[in-house]
Protein backbone atom coordinates (compact mmCIF):
# COMPACT_ATOMS: atom_id res chain seq x y z
CA UNK A 1 0.00 0.00 0.00
CA UNK A 2 2.64 2.67 1.28
CA UNK A 3 4.58 1.71 -2.66
CA UNK A 4 0.91 2.37 -4.24
CA UNK A 5 0.95 5.59 -3.01
CA UNK A 6 4.67 6.77 -3.59
CA UNK A 7 4.23 5.32 -7.29
CA UNK A 8 0.26 7.10 -7.44
CA UNK A 9 2.31 10.44 -6.00
CA UNK A 10 5.34 9.97 -8.35
CA UNK A 11 2.93 9.38 -11.28
CA UNK A 12 0.74 12.20 -10.08
CA UNK A 13 4.14 14.27 -10.43
CA UNK A 14 4.98 13.98 -13.75
CA UNK A 15 0.88 14.01 -14.90
CA UNK A 16 0.67 17.48 -12.93
CA UNK A 17 3.40 19.09 -15.69
CA UNK A 18 0.51 18.02 -18.39
CA UNK A 19 -2.55 19.14 -16.46
CA UNK A 20 -0.45 22.69 -15.70
CA UNK A 21 -0.08 22.85 -19.54
CA UNK A 22 -3.72 21.69 -20.57
CA UNK A 23 -4.62 24.41 -17.82
CA UNK A 24 -2.69 27.46 -19.83
CA UNK A 25 -5.16 26.24 -23.11
CA UNK A 26 -8.36 24.78 -21.42
CA UNK A 27 -8.93 27.36 -19.20
CA UNK A 28 -7.13 30.39 -19.33
CA UNK A 29 -7.10 30.75 -22.41
CA UNK A 30 -10.58 29.25 -23.30
CA UNK A 31 -9.30 26.88 -26.34
CA UNK A 32 -9.54 23.10 -26.54
CA UNK A 33 -6.44 22.40 -27.75
CA UNK A 34 -6.62 18.26 -28.49
CA UNK A 35 -3.27 17.83 -30.02
CA UNK A 36 -2.34 16.87 -26.12
CA UNK A 37 -2.94 13.39 -27.24
CA UNK A 38 -0.01 13.68 -30.07
CA UNK A 39 2.70 16.38 -27.80
CA UNK A 40 2.50 13.81 -24.71
CA UNK A 41 4.32 11.28 -26.85
CA UNK A 42 5.63 13.44 -29.19
CA UNK A 43 8.04 14.68 -26.00
CA UNK A 44 9.00 11.10 -25.34
CA UNK A 45 9.85 10.31 -28.67
CA UNK A 46 12.11 13.31 -28.51
CA UNK A 47 13.83 12.64 -25.63
CA UNK A 48 14.63 9.01 -27.13
CA UNK A 49 15.90 9.92 -30.12
CA UNK A 50 18.56 12.85 -28.52
CA UNK A 51 19.36 10.21 -25.39
CA UNK A 52 20.18 7.59 -28.04
CA UNK A 53 22.24 9.84 -29.75
CA UNK A 54 24.63 10.59 -26.85
CA UNK A 55 23.18 13.63 -25.49
CA UNK A 56 22.80 14.17 -21.64
CA UNK A 57 19.78 13.22 -20.07
CA UNK A 58 19.26 16.56 -18.71
CA UNK A 59 19.59 18.44 -22.14
CA UNK A 60 17.65 16.01 -23.96
CA UNK A 61 14.38 16.27 -21.18
CA UNK A 62 14.77 20.51 -21.83
CA UNK A 63 14.96 19.39 -25.72
CA UNK A 64 11.50 18.09 -25.07
CA UNK A 65 10.23 21.03 -23.66
CA UNK A 66 11.46 23.74 -26.71
CA UNK A 67 10.74 21.20 -29.54
CA UNK A 68 7.57 20.49 -27.92
CA UNK A 69 6.33 24.12 -28.50
CA UNK A 70 6.59 23.60 -31.99
CA UNK A 71 3.19 21.43 -31.64
CA UNK A 72 1.39 24.28 -30.26
CA UNK A 73 3.21 26.89 -32.77
CA UNK A 74 1.26 24.66 -35.01
CA UNK A 75 -1.91 24.71 -33.63
CA UNK A 76 -2.27 27.88 -33.54
CA UNK A 77 -0.64 29.26 -36.87
CA UNK A 78 -3.70 26.66 -38.04
CA UNK A 79 -6.49 28.45 -36.51
CA UNK A 80 -5.00 31.94 -36.71
CA UNK A 81 -3.92 32.13 -40.08
CA UNK A 82 -5.96 29.40 -41.59
CA UNK A 83 -8.94 29.48 -40.15
CA UNK A 84 -9.38 26.23 -38.97
CA UNK A 85 -11.38 25.88 -35.76
CA UNK A 86 -9.08 25.62 -32.94
CA UNK A 87 -10.97 22.10 -31.89
CA UNK A 88 -10.12 20.82 -35.49
CA UNK A 89 -6.55 22.16 -35.33
CA UNK A 90 -5.98 20.52 -32.28
CA UNK A 91 -6.68 16.89 -33.91
CA UNK A 92 -4.81 17.81 -37.37
CA UNK A 93 -1.93 18.00 -35.18
CA UNK A 94 -2.08 15.18 -33.20
CA UNK A 95 -3.02 12.64 -36.15
CA UNK A 96 0.54 14.77 -38.23
CA UNK A 97 2.48 13.85 -35.10
CA UNK A 98 1.50 10.13 -34.65
CA UNK A 99 3.15 10.01 -38.01
CA UNK A 100 5.94 12.39 -36.68
CA UNK A 101 6.62 9.98 -33.77
CA UNK A 102 6.90 6.70 -35.44
CA UNK A 103 9.21 8.66 -37.98
CA UNK A 104 11.24 10.17 -35.10
CA UNK A 105 13.14 6.88 -34.08
CA UNK A 106 11.95 4.40 -36.87
CA UNK A 107 9.88 2.20 -33.93
CA UNK A 108 6.57 2.36 -32.33
CA UNK A 109 8.42 0.86 -28.99
CA UNK A 110 11.89 2.03 -27.57
CA UNK A 111 13.37 0.76 -24.56
CA UNK A 112 15.28 3.18 -22.31
CA UNK A 113 16.53 1.01 -19.81
CA UNK A 114 19.78 0.82 -21.63
CA UNK A 115 20.23 4.96 -21.40
CA UNK A 116 20.76 7.48 -18.45
CA UNK A 117 17.82 9.32 -16.89
CA UNK A 118 17.49 12.56 -14.92
CA UNK A 119 16.40 10.43 -11.91
CA UNK A 120 19.93 8.60 -12.00
CA UNK A 121 20.84 11.63 -10.38
CA UNK A 122 18.36 12.47 -7.78
CA UNK A 123 16.13 10.79 -6.04
CA UNK A 124 12.62 10.13 -8.09
CA UNK A 125 9.90 11.88 -5.46
CA UNK A 126 12.24 14.77 -4.57
CA UNK A 127 13.58 15.60 -8.32
CA UNK A 128 9.93 15.38 -9.07
CA UNK A 129 8.93 17.49 -6.28
CA UNK A 130 11.33 20.04 -7.13
CA UNK A 131 10.70 20.56 -10.77
CA UNK A 132 7.03 20.59 -10.50
CA UNK A 133 7.20 23.54 -7.53
CA UNK A 134 9.60 24.92 -9.67
CA UNK A 135 7.10 25.25 -12.79
CA UNK A 136 4.85 26.07 -10.62
CA UNK A 137 6.74 29.28 -9.36
CA UNK A 138 7.90 30.17 -12.72
CA UNK A 139 4.07 30.31 -14.24
CA UNK A 140 2.48 32.50 -11.27
CA UNK A 141 5.00 34.56 -12.06
CA UNK A 142 4.62 34.53 -15.31
CA UNK A 143 0.79 35.55 -15.04
CA UNK A 144 1.46 37.84 -12.94
CA UNK A 145 3.77 40.16 -15.85
CA UNK A 146 2.15 42.09 -18.29
CA UNK A 147 1.89 39.47 -20.89
CA UNK A 148 0.42 36.86 -18.66
CA UNK A 149 -2.07 39.13 -17.55
CA UNK A 150 -2.87 39.79 -21.30
CA UNK A 151 -2.44 36.17 -22.06
CA UNK A 152 -5.71 35.62 -19.31
CA UNK A 153 -7.25 38.64 -20.70
CA UNK A 154 -7.09 37.10 -24.28
CA UNK A 155 -9.09 34.23 -22.94
CA UNK A 156 -11.74 36.61 -21.52
CA UNK A 157 -12.51 39.25 -23.57
CA UNK A 158 -10.20 39.60 -27.23
CA UNK A 159 -11.93 43.10 -27.84
CA UNK A 160 -10.19 44.57 -25.19
CA UNK A 161 -7.00 43.15 -25.63
CA UNK A 162 -7.61 44.87 -29.03
CA UNK A 163 -8.54 48.04 -27.68
CA UNK A 164 -5.33 48.11 -25.20
CA UNK A 165 -2.96 48.22 -28.45
CA UNK A 166 -2.18 44.19 -28.21
CA UNK A 167 -2.48 41.29 -30.91
CA UNK A 168 -4.49 38.46 -29.18
CA UNK A 169 -3.36 36.15 -31.68
CA UNK A 170 0.23 37.12 -30.34
CA UNK A 171 -0.40 35.85 -27.34
CA UNK A 172 -2.84 32.54 -27.92
CA UNK A 173 0.64 31.37 -29.62
CA UNK A 174 2.65 32.22 -27.03
CA UNK A 175 -0.02 30.32 -24.54
CA UNK A 176 0.23 26.95 -27.02
CA UNK A 177 3.33 27.27 -26.92
CA UNK A 178 3.97 27.19 -23.46
CA UNK A 179 1.18 24.33 -22.94
CA UNK A 180 2.57 22.05 -25.50
CA UNK A 181 6.01 22.72 -24.39
CA UNK A 182 4.92 21.34 -21.06
CA UNK A 183 2.96 18.74 -22.14
CA UNK A 184 6.03 17.21 -23.60
CA UNK A 185 8.02 17.94 -21.00
CA UNK A 186 5.50 15.99 -19.03
CA UNK A 187 5.71 13.10 -21.69
CA UNK A 188 9.51 13.05 -21.90
CA UNK A 189 10.06 12.54 -18.11
CA UNK A 190 7.28 9.34 -18.10
CA UNK A 191 9.26 7.81 -20.50
CA UNK A 192 12.22 7.91 -18.30
CA UNK A 193 10.04 7.31 -15.59
CA UNK A 194 8.43 3.90 -16.90
CA UNK A 195 11.66 3.08 -18.69
CA UNK A 196 10.27 2.97 -22.44
CA UNK A 197 8.37 5.06 -25.33
CA UNK A 198 5.43 3.59 -26.84
CA UNK A 199 3.45 5.34 -29.63
CA UNK A 200 0.33 4.17 -27.23
CA UNK A 201 1.39 6.62 -24.31
CA UNK A 202 -0.29 9.64 -25.17
CA UNK A 203 -3.78 7.68 -25.61
CA UNK A 204 -6.20 9.29 -23.14
CA UNK A 205 -4.00 11.78 -21.62
CA UNK A 206 -6.17 14.78 -22.40
CA UNK A 207 -8.79 12.86 -19.94
CA UNK A 208 -6.19 13.04 -17.33
CA UNK A 209 -5.26 16.27 -17.59
CA UNK A 210 -9.20 17.39 -17.67
CA UNK A 211 -9.75 15.35 -14.72
CA UNK A 212 -6.66 16.55 -12.63
CA UNK A 213 -8.29 20.42 -13.57
CA UNK A 214 -11.56 19.05 -12.47
CA UNK A 215 -10.78 17.15 -9.24
CA UNK A 216 -8.54 20.11 -8.45
CA UNK A 217 -11.18 22.62 -8.68
CA UNK A 218 -13.22 20.63 -6.91
CA UNK A 219 -11.13 20.91 -3.54
CA UNK A 220 -12.01 24.10 -1.55
CA UNK A 221 -14.40 25.11 -4.22
CA UNK A 222 -15.06 28.75 -2.71
CA UNK A 223 -11.37 29.24 -1.26
CA UNK A 224 -9.07 32.24 -3.37
CA UNK A 225 -5.70 31.06 -1.80
CA UNK A 226 -5.60 27.78 -3.77
CA UNK A 227 -4.30 29.04 -7.06
CA UNK A 228 -5.37 27.42 -10.41
CA UNK A 229 -1.39 25.59 -10.82
CA UNK A 230 -1.92 24.23 -7.18
CA UNK A 231 -5.33 23.04 -7.93
CA UNK A 232 -4.04 21.42 -10.97
CA UNK A 233 -0.94 19.73 -9.04
CA UNK A 234 -3.19 18.48 -6.33
CA UNK A 235 -6.00 17.42 -8.69
CA UNK A 236 -3.18 15.45 -10.81
CA UNK A 237 -2.18 13.86 -7.39
CA UNK A 238 -5.44 12.49 -6.30
CA UNK A 239 -6.45 11.38 -9.62
CA UNK A 240 -3.59 9.18 -10.04
CA UNK A 241 -4.32 7.66 -5.93
CA UNK A 242 -7.66 7.27 -6.84
CA UNK A 243 -6.54 5.29 -9.88
CA UNK A 244 -3.79 3.13 -7.92
CA UNK A 245 -6.36 2.45 -5.12
CA UNK A 246 -8.67 0.99 -8.22
CA UNK A 247 -6.00 -1.49 -9.78
CA UNK A 248 -4.73 -2.55 -5.94
CA UNK A 249 -9.17 -3.57 -5.80
CA UNK A 250 -7.93 -5.97 -8.21
CA UNK A 251 -8.69 -4.28 -11.63
CA UNK A 252 -6.38 -4.65 -14.87
CA UNK A 253 -4.51 -1.68 -15.90
CA UNK A 254 -6.29 -1.62 -18.95
CA UNK A 255 -9.30 -0.90 -17.69
CA UNK A 256 -7.62 2.25 -15.97
CA UNK A 257 -8.94 4.49 -19.11
CA UNK A 258 -12.20 3.80 -18.17
CA UNK A 259 -11.58 4.48 -15.00
CA UNK A 260 -10.52 7.79 -16.06
CA UNK A 261 -13.43 8.40 -17.62
CA UNK A 262 -15.88 7.62 -14.70
CA UNK A 263 -13.73 10.09 -12.70
CA UNK A 264 -14.36 12.41 -14.51
CA UNK A 265 -17.84 12.12 -14.92
CA UNK A 266 -18.17 12.07 -11.13
CA UNK A 267 -16.12 15.27 -10.41
CA UNK A 268 -18.07 16.85 -13.22
CA UNK A 269 -21.97 15.47 -11.67
CA UNK A 270 -20.67 16.18 -8.00
CA UNK A 271 -19.72 20.08 -9.64
CA UNK A 272 -22.48 20.42 -11.58
CA UNK A 273 -26.01 18.03 -9.70
CA UNK A 274 -24.62 16.44 -6.37
CA UNK A 275 -23.97 20.01 -4.05
CA UNK A 276 -27.24 20.80 -5.37
CA UNK A 277 -28.85 17.37 -4.16
CA UNK A 278 -26.45 17.80 -0.83
CA UNK A 279 -28.05 21.17 -0.37
CA UNK A 280 -31.43 19.97 -0.72
CA UNK A 281 -31.52 16.99 1.49
CA UNK A 282 -29.70 19.31 4.35
CA UNK A 283 -32.31 21.67 4.15
CA UNK A 284 -35.27 19.04 4.37
CA UNK A 285 -33.40 18.46 8.07
CA UNK A 286 -34.79 22.22 9.05
CA UNK A 287 -38.66 22.43 8.59
CA UNK A 288 -41.05 24.20 6.53
CA UNK A 289 -39.71 27.34 6.91
CA UNK A 290 -36.60 26.57 5.06
CA UNK A 291 -38.42 24.86 2.28
CA UNK A 292 -40.67 28.03 1.67
CA UNK A 293 -37.86 30.59 1.56
CA UNK A 294 -36.47 28.18 -1.24
CA UNK A 295 -39.46 28.16 -2.99
CA UNK A 296 -39.75 31.92 -2.86
CA UNK A 297 -36.39 32.06 -4.11
CA UNK A 298 -37.36 30.12 -7.16
CA UNK A 299 -40.52 32.55 -7.27
CA UNK A 300 -38.37 35.45 -7.46
CA UNK B 1 -10.01 67.32 -34.65
CA UNK B 2 -11.37 64.52 -37.02
CA UNK B 3 -12.06 64.24 -40.40
CA UNK B 4 -13.75 62.04 -42.51
CA UNK B 5 -13.62 62.66 -45.66
CA UNK B 6 -14.88 60.70 -49.36
CA UNK B 7 -16.00 57.62 -47.03
CA UNK B 8 -17.48 54.95 -48.94
CA UNK B 9 -18.73 51.55 -47.96
CA UNK B 10 -20.88 48.36 -49.44
CA UNK B 11 -21.43 45.46 -47.29
CA UNK B 12 -21.87 42.17 -49.51
CA UNK B 13 -20.16 43.41 -52.91
CA UNK B 14 -21.05 42.21 -55.55
CA UNK B 15 -23.94 39.88 -54.53
CA UNK B 16 -27.53 40.40 -54.87
CA UNK B 17 -27.71 41.55 -51.35
CA UNK B 18 -25.17 44.23 -51.58
CA UNK B 19 -26.33 47.49 -49.58
CA UNK B 20 -24.80 50.31 -49.91
CA UNK B 21 -24.38 52.59 -46.12
CA UNK B 22 -22.12 55.29 -47.41
CA UNK B 23 -21.04 56.92 -50.70
CA UNK B 24 -18.62 59.74 -50.25
CA UNK B 25 -19.08 60.39 -46.92
CA UNK B 26 -17.93 63.69 -45.56
CA UNK B 27 -17.82 65.08 -41.72
CA UNK B 28 -15.86 66.78 -39.69
CA UNK B 29 -15.91 66.51 -36.15
CA UNK B 30 -14.78 69.26 -33.66
CA UNK B 31 -11.89 69.09 -30.83
CA UNK B 32 -13.38 68.20 -27.26
CA UNK B 33 -17.12 68.24 -27.93
CA UNK B 34 -19.47 65.73 -27.96
CA UNK B 35 -21.28 64.79 -31.06
CA UNK B 36 -24.52 62.72 -30.73
CA UNK B 37 -25.00 60.49 -33.56
CA UNK B 38 -28.80 59.30 -33.98
CA UNK B 39 -31.03 57.90 -36.60
CA UNK B 40 -32.49 54.67 -37.18
CA UNK B 41 -31.81 51.43 -37.57
CA UNK B 42 -29.39 50.78 -40.59
CA UNK B 43 -28.45 54.32 -40.94
CA UNK B 44 -24.68 53.84 -41.01
CA UNK B 45 -24.13 54.50 -37.48
CA UNK B 46 -22.84 51.77 -36.14
CA UNK B 47 -20.55 51.06 -39.35
CA UNK B 48 -19.49 54.97 -38.91
CA UNK B 49 -18.09 54.04 -35.53
CA UNK B 50 -16.68 50.46 -36.83
CA UNK B 51 -14.97 52.10 -39.16
CA UNK B 52 -13.43 54.97 -37.22
CA UNK B 53 -12.30 52.10 -34.43
CA UNK B 54 -10.68 50.09 -37.19
CA UNK B 55 -12.84 46.98 -36.67
CA UNK B 56 -14.14 46.92 -40.48
CA UNK B 57 -12.23 48.48 -43.18
CA UNK B 58 -13.14 51.08 -45.14
CA UNK B 59 -13.81 50.60 -49.01
CA UNK B 60 -12.29 54.22 -49.42
CA UNK B 61 -12.10 57.66 -47.86
CA UNK B 62 -9.77 58.96 -45.73
CA UNK B 63 -10.04 59.60 -41.68
CA UNK B 64 -7.79 62.13 -40.25
CA UNK B 65 -7.63 62.54 -36.26
CA UNK B 66 -5.09 65.51 -35.56
CA UNK B 67 -3.52 65.93 -38.89
CA UNK B 68 -2.87 62.45 -38.62
CA UNK B 69 -3.99 59.94 -41.10
CA UNK B 70 -5.33 57.33 -39.19
CA UNK B 71 -7.48 55.11 -42.27
CA UNK B 72 -4.65 52.39 -42.81
CA UNK B 73 -3.85 51.42 -39.32
CA UNK B 74 -4.92 48.28 -37.91
CA UNK B 75 -6.98 48.33 -34.74
CA UNK B 76 -4.51 47.29 -32.55
CA UNK B 77 -2.44 50.86 -33.69
CA UNK B 78 -5.25 53.36 -33.70
CA UNK B 79 -6.40 52.28 -30.11
CA UNK B 80 -3.49 54.17 -29.31
CA UNK B 81 -5.43 57.18 -30.09
CA UNK B 82 -9.08 56.02 -29.83
CA UNK B 83 -11.34 54.83 -26.64
CA UNK B 84 -14.30 53.17 -26.75
CA UNK B 85 -16.73 51.72 -24.67
CA UNK B 86 -19.38 49.15 -26.11
CA UNK B 87 -23.18 48.74 -25.56
CA UNK B 88 -22.19 45.77 -23.82
CA UNK B 89 -21.35 46.17 -20.32
CA UNK B 90 -18.59 42.82 -20.69
CA UNK B 91 -17.09 43.74 -23.66
CA UNK B 92 -14.75 46.87 -21.96
CA UNK B 93 -13.44 44.61 -19.12
CA UNK B 94 -12.16 41.67 -18.59
CA UNK B 95 -14.74 39.94 -16.07
CA UNK B 96 -12.45 37.27 -14.52
CA UNK B 97 -9.39 39.46 -13.21
CA UNK B 98 -10.02 42.51 -10.34
CA UNK B 99 -11.02 45.48 -10.86
CA UNK B 100 -7.23 46.93 -9.80
CA UNK B 101 -6.22 44.20 -12.59
CA UNK B 102 -8.10 45.47 -14.91
CA UNK B 103 -7.43 49.12 -14.21
CA UNK B 104 -3.69 48.12 -14.26
CA UNK B 105 -4.10 46.72 -17.94
CA UNK B 106 -5.80 50.04 -19.00
CA UNK B 107 -3.15 51.93 -17.96
CA UNK B 108 -0.86 50.36 -20.46
CA UNK B 109 -2.66 50.65 -23.16
CA UNK B 110 -1.20 51.55 -26.41
CA UNK B 111 2.56 50.58 -24.55
CA UNK B 112 4.20 47.89 -25.04
CA UNK B 113 3.90 44.50 -22.52
CA UNK B 114 7.00 43.31 -21.36
CA UNK B 115 7.39 40.70 -18.74
CA UNK B 116 7.19 42.82 -15.85
CA UNK B 117 5.01 43.03 -13.04
CA UNK B 118 1.81 44.85 -14.06
CA UNK B 119 0.54 45.72 -10.37
CA UNK B 120 2.65 48.28 -9.67
CA UNK B 121 2.13 49.46 -6.17
CA UNK B 122 2.26 53.11 -6.77
CA UNK B 123 -0.44 53.28 -8.97
CA UNK B 124 -2.91 52.24 -6.89
CA UNK B 125 -3.47 55.94 -5.17
CA UNK B 126 -4.12 57.24 -8.63
CA UNK B 127 -6.80 54.76 -9.32
CA UNK B 128 -8.37 55.06 -6.05
CA UNK B 129 -8.60 58.64 -7.06
CA UNK B 130 -10.70 58.09 -10.43
CA UNK B 131 -12.75 55.49 -9.12
CA UNK B 132 -13.92 57.79 -6.38
CA UNK B 133 -14.69 60.80 -9.14
CA UNK B 134 -17.45 57.76 -9.78
CA UNK B 135 -18.80 57.36 -6.55
CA UNK B 136 -20.09 54.12 -7.07
CA UNK B 137 -17.59 52.54 -3.85
CA UNK B 138 -15.89 50.74 -6.75
CA UNK B 139 -12.60 51.92 -4.82
CA UNK B 140 -13.25 49.84 -2.03
CA UNK B 141 -13.68 46.87 -4.33
CA UNK B 142 -10.48 46.79 -5.97
CA UNK B 143 -9.88 42.95 -5.52
CA UNK B 144 -13.02 42.03 -6.71
CA UNK B 145 -13.34 40.25 -10.05
CA UNK B 146 -15.30 42.67 -12.32
CA UNK B 147 -17.93 39.71 -12.88
CA UNK B 148 -19.56 40.59 -9.75
CA UNK B 149 -20.14 43.86 -10.29
CA UNK B 150 -23.47 45.17 -11.99
CA UNK B 151 -23.91 46.33 -15.27
CA UNK B 152 -23.61 49.71 -14.46
CA UNK B 153 -20.99 49.45 -11.94
CA UNK B 154 -19.15 47.58 -14.91
CA UNK B 155 -19.86 49.99 -17.57
CA UNK B 156 -18.70 52.94 -15.36
CA UNK B 157 -15.47 50.75 -14.91
CA UNK B 158 -15.16 50.29 -18.60
CA UNK B 159 -15.66 54.19 -19.33
CA UNK B 160 -12.64 55.15 -17.13
CA UNK B 161 -10.44 52.34 -18.20
CA UNK B 162 -11.67 53.93 -22.33
CA UNK B 163 -10.73 57.53 -20.81
CA UNK B 164 -8.42 57.22 -18.52
CA UNK B 165 -5.18 57.43 -21.10
CA UNK B 166 -6.72 60.38 -22.47
CA UNK B 167 -7.43 59.20 -25.84
CA UNK B 168 -7.89 61.79 -28.86
CA UNK B 169 -11.33 60.29 -29.64
CA UNK B 170 -13.91 58.93 -27.87
CA UNK B 171 -16.31 56.35 -29.27
CA UNK B 172 -19.37 55.81 -27.38
CA UNK B 173 -21.65 52.42 -28.94
CA UNK B 174 -24.93 52.79 -27.42
CA UNK B 175 -23.18 52.14 -24.41
CA UNK B 176 -26.08 52.69 -21.83
CA UNK B 177 -28.48 51.06 -23.80
CA UNK B 178 -28.19 47.51 -22.06
CA UNK B 179 -29.07 49.66 -18.12
CA UNK B 180 -32.15 50.17 -16.64
CA UNK B 181 -33.34 53.62 -17.11
CA UNK B 182 -31.86 54.29 -13.60
CA UNK B 183 -28.29 53.08 -14.08
CA UNK B 184 -28.55 54.44 -17.38
CA UNK B 185 -28.86 58.00 -16.29
CA UNK B 186 -26.17 57.59 -13.16
CA UNK B 187 -23.88 56.39 -15.91
CA UNK B 188 -24.43 59.46 -18.57
CA UNK B 189 -24.14 61.48 -15.66
CA UNK B 190 -20.80 60.48 -14.75
CA UNK B 191 -20.02 60.20 -18.36
CA UNK B 192 -20.43 64.22 -18.61
CA UNK B 193 -18.72 64.60 -15.60
CA UNK B 194 -15.60 62.52 -17.13
CA UNK B 195 -16.06 64.20 -20.60
CA UNK B 196 -15.91 67.73 -18.60
CA UNK B 197 -12.66 66.86 -16.80
CA UNK B 198 -10.87 65.02 -19.10
CA UNK B 199 -11.70 67.28 -22.28
CA UNK B 200 -11.79 64.45 -25.00
CA UNK B 201 -13.44 64.80 -28.43
CA UNK B 202 -16.61 62.30 -27.79
CA UNK B 203 -18.56 60.54 -30.62
CA UNK B 204 -22.24 58.98 -28.42
CA UNK B 205 -24.12 56.88 -30.71
CA UNK B 206 -27.79 56.86 -28.84
CA UNK B 207 -31.55 55.89 -29.73
CA UNK B 208 -32.32 57.64 -26.63
CA UNK B 209 -33.01 61.36 -28.35
CA UNK B 210 -33.44 63.21 -24.76
CA UNK B 211 -30.31 62.08 -23.29
CA UNK B 212 -28.75 62.43 -27.26
CA UNK B 213 -29.33 66.30 -27.04
CA UNK B 214 -29.05 66.45 -23.23
CA UNK B 215 -25.72 65.21 -22.81
CA UNK B 216 -23.86 66.39 -26.64
CA UNK B 217 -22.73 69.74 -27.82
CA UNK B 218 -23.70 68.66 -31.57
CA UNK B 219 -26.45 66.25 -32.97
CA UNK B 220 -26.14 64.60 -35.97
CA UNK B 221 -28.66 62.52 -37.52
CA UNK B 222 -28.05 59.84 -40.30
CA UNK B 223 -30.19 58.37 -42.57
CA UNK B 224 -29.18 55.64 -45.35
CA UNK B 225 -25.96 56.81 -45.00
CA UNK B 226 -26.44 60.41 -45.51
CA UNK B 227 -26.12 63.30 -42.86
CA UNK B 228 -30.27 64.68 -42.51
CA UNK B 229 -29.76 66.56 -39.77
CA UNK B 230 -26.82 68.72 -38.36
CA UNK B 231 -27.44 71.47 -35.46
CA UNK B 232 -26.11 72.73 -32.28
CA UNK B 233 -27.84 70.52 -29.30
CA UNK B 234 -28.63 73.42 -27.28
CA UNK B 235 -30.89 74.67 -30.50
CA UNK B 236 -32.43 71.29 -31.19
CA UNK B 237 -35.95 69.49 -29.24
CA UNK B 238 -37.00 66.19 -28.83
CA UNK B 239 -40.04 66.82 -30.49
CA UNK B 240 -37.84 68.22 -34.10
CA UNK B 241 -36.22 64.80 -33.78
CA UNK B 242 -39.15 62.86 -33.48
CA UNK B 243 -40.83 64.74 -36.33
CA UNK B 244 -37.75 64.43 -38.90
CA UNK B 245 -38.06 60.45 -37.43
CA UNK B 246 -41.49 60.33 -38.73
CA UNK B 247 -41.07 62.11 -41.90
CA UNK B 248 -38.61 59.81 -42.95
CA UNK B 249 -40.90 56.72 -42.39
CA UNK B 250 -43.32 58.01 -44.07
CA UNK B 251 -41.52 58.58 -46.80
CA UNK B 252 -40.73 55.40 -46.94
CA UNK B 253 -43.71 53.68 -46.45
CA UNK B 254 -45.31 55.70 -49.57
Amino acid sequence: MNSLIITSIEQGLIFAILAMGILITNKILNIADLSVEGTFPFGAFIFAKFISMGVDPVLSTLLAFVIGTLAGLMTSLLFIKLKIKPLLAGILTMTTLYSVNLRINGKSNIPLFNFDSIFDLVPILLLLAILVIAIKIILDEFFKTEVGYLLIATGDNETLVKSLGASSNKYKIIGLMLSNGLIALSGALMAQYQGFVDITMGTGVIVIGLASIIIGDTIKKNSTKLGNTTRAIIGAIIYKIIGGIAIDLGLAPSDLKAVSAIIVILFIAYNNVAIDLFASIKNKGEGVYVKNTRLIKKVQ
Amino acid sequence: MLRIQGLSKKFNKGTENEIEVFNNFNLDIEENKCTAIIGPNGCGKSTLLNILAGSISADSGRIILNREDISNLSQEKRSKYIGRVYQDPSMGVSPSLTILENMSLADKKGDRFSLKRLIRKNNIDRYVEMLKSLGLGLENKLNTKVKYLSGGQRQSLSLIMAAMKHPDLLLLDEHTAALDPKTSHVVMEKTKELLDKYKITTIMISHNMKDAIKYSDRIIMLNKGKIVLDKLSKDTTEEELIDIYKAKLFEEIA
